[in-house]
């Protein structure tokens, strides 16, 4: 059955087919099915059903029936007239999701990068962590600008930002690199299943 | 005459071999032993920890006597705590040789407890007297965490002041940025073609702030469809995405003039697997050959495979991404990417709302003052003047 639905994934790479579209359908129906249950059972049992009706000793938690009242209120797009009701838990978990995540990228994107990007410009002695520290004192300092939004890229300005382009198309590239060679491994991972544990030619 | 004369030789000899045994098993092993015992720690001061969310408390001490001079015999602290002085001290922790404090957090709040350090050596230990009776609390501010809290503030002031100043009518410049203005050249091609735009909102939930960049890029694209009465598909992998999803499409509708253009059944949820869904998507991709295809959002793994196929049918693929991960295959099989930040970027270029216009020329702010940062900070640390990398430090 492995070995069967993995070739029908990857006979996609040929072009569409029967067998990956019945491949993709039954991986579509399973993946929503499971998802389901497990969305049921870890969130609405787990952490609303289980805290308003916890078992015997444990005191109840009412404060979980404020994220059970946004839920309802999700459904209520399923009555037209009071559907406008899910607008409010959706401005909820959009404006939550701003605020907490507020501080999380000033302290990270921000601080930790100026902290990090704050070297000496020449140590004597070492060349290797000279170069190496102008070089990323320049290439953050020509990113900032190439993000800066508020002036037009034109002449030095836009120079600089052209730079900044560069050092990103070279970090770019090397990412590339890296993670084409995880995928490759992937694909090993499936090919050794393919050759080994189902057809056992490898040993 | 002596006394042992008096006294028969078997007496004397059985009483001898018991002198001996007692000797043996009870005081050679006191003497031994007791040259083993290490002194006590002393001075336990048991505070709050400061600055913390409660139910931790911190306990120091003098180190032993005998911890890296006298019989240099210390192996380990032991921590032990009580609810009484008198009471039952039970161990919390332990702590090296040589240290002096220990954190235990397994306290709870307003209940005053007593420490003892207990100096162990191999065979043999000793208490300190108990310290002063310590009960731990929350505290609303970390004092560690000023520097943040003055970073956010400013942030915050500007991004204030920007708002209000757009809200005032003034003109607020934001560059061109290359992928927002080929939307139009996009959607246009689908009409001319016939052929569908598909919008790809990424593969997280709404909890991501990449994907409520994309929902408002899904906006202006949604217009944009509607003016030229193309047809627009938004597969989605989460419910709560697909709501805002729909309310924002049939809101560029309305606002388009066309709004019986608009159905429901335009944006669908497909399944919250990501390979599940990118299976989907491919297919459809396949199947249906769009003229334009959006990939906007927080993507994973799945963003090569989405992107080459949709590179695959020729269609004109515009990406946006604040993944790094991601980035470099977004850019190198699309004709356009909105990079990092570029994505948040779009939505106030897009809208030309005030107070995304604030919000973003408050971003730029930021940024200048890192660079300032960045490059005075350099200077002093190469003179050797000042560190200021240590006031971006934070806990």
């Amino acid at each position: 059955m492995g070995a069967f639905l993995t070739l029908g994934i990857i006979s996609f790479l040929y072009k569409d087919n029967p067998w990956y579209k019945f491949c993709e359908a039954l991986f579509v129906g399973i993946s929503a099915g499971y998802w389901f249950c497990t969305v049921f059972w870890s969130q609405f049992v787990a952490k609303l059903w289980d805290n308003i009706y916890p078992t015997a000793g444990q005191p109840r938690q009412y404060v979980y029936l404020v994220g059970g009242i946004l839920g309802l209120m999700m459904l209520l797009r399923l009555v037209p007239k009071i559907g406008w009701f899910s607008r409010w838990p959706l401005a909820f978990v959009v404006g939550g999701t701003a605020g907490a995540y507020l501080i999380g990228y000033a302290l990270s994107n921000g601080m930790k990068q100026v902290k990090s990007t704050i070297l000496p410009l020449w140590v004597s002695g070492n060349l290797n962590a000279t170069v190496g520290n102008i070089i990323l004192v320049v290439g953050t300092f020509c990113g900032l600008i190439y993000f800066f939004f508020s002036k037009e890229q034109k002449g030095t300005y836009g120079k600089v930002a052209k730079l900044g382009i560069f050092f990103l198309m070279i970090t770019f590239g090397a990412s590339f690199g890296y993670t084409v060679m995880a995928r490759m491994s992937l694909l090993i991972g499936r090919m050794d299943f393919l050759f080994g544990t189902w057809l056992g030619l490898i040993k | 005459m002596p006394f042992c004369q008096k006294l028969p030789g078997r007496y004397i000899q059985t009483n001898f071999v018991w002198f001996i045994s007692f000797f043996i098993l009870s005081i050679f092993p006191a003497l031994v032993f007791s040259r083993d015992t290490p002194q006590p720690p002393t001075q336990v001061q048991a505070f709050d920890t400061p600055s913390d969310a409660g139910k931790s408390i911190t306990v120091q001490w003098g180190k032993s006597s005998d911890d890296g001079e006298g019989l240099n015999n210390v192996v380990l602290y032991e921590v032990l705590r009580s609810t009484s002085p008198e009471g039952e001290y039970t161990k919390v922790g332990d702590s090296p040789r040589g240290t002096t404090e220990y954190v235990d957090n397994s306290a709870k709040d307003k209940i005053p407890y007593y420490y003892k350090i207990r100096a162990l050596s191999k065979t043999s230990f000793s208490d300190s007297p108990p310290g002063a009776a310590v009960v731990s609390s929350p505290q609303w501010f970390k004092k560690e965490r000023l520097n943040a809290l003055i970073v956010v503030l400013v942030l915050s002031l500007g991004i204030i002041y920007f708002i209000q100043k757009a809200s005032k009518g003034k003109e607020m410049f934001v560059r061109k940025i290359a992928a927002i203005e080929a939307v139009d050249e996009a959607v246009g091609r689908a009409t001319e073609m016939g052929k569908k735009v598909y919008f790809i909102p990424g593969i997280y939930d709404m909890d991501s702030m990449q994907t409520v960049a994309a929902v408002t890029i899904l906006g202006h694209v949604a217009k944009r469809v509607a003016e030229y009465e193309a047809k627009l598909e938004v597969p989605n992998c989460y419910a709560l995405v697909m709501v805002a999803c729909r309310e924002t499409v049939k809101q560029a509708y309305l606002n388009a003039g066309r709004p019986d253009s608009y159905s429901d059944d335009m944006i669908y949820y497909i399944t919250q697997d990501q390979f599940g869904y990118t299976a989907a998507v491919s297919g459809l991709f396949v199947r249906e050959k769009p003229a334009a295809i959006f990939l906007q959002g927080h993507f994973f793994a799945e963003s090569l495979v989405l992107a080459e196929t949709g590179n695959s049918v020729g269609a004109i693929q515009i990406a946006g991404t604040a993944q790094p991960t991601q980035l470099p295959f977004f850019v190198a099989a699309c004709d356009y990417t909105l990079i990092g930040e570029e994505l948040f970027a779009a939505s106030a270029y897009l809208s030309k709302n005030p107070k995304l216009l604030g919000s973003l020329k408050g971003q730029d702010l930021g940024k200048l003052l890192m660079m300032i940062a960045i490059i005075l900070g350099s200077i002093l640390e190469s003179l050797g003047i000042l560190h200021l990398a240590k006031w971006f430090t934070y806990q």
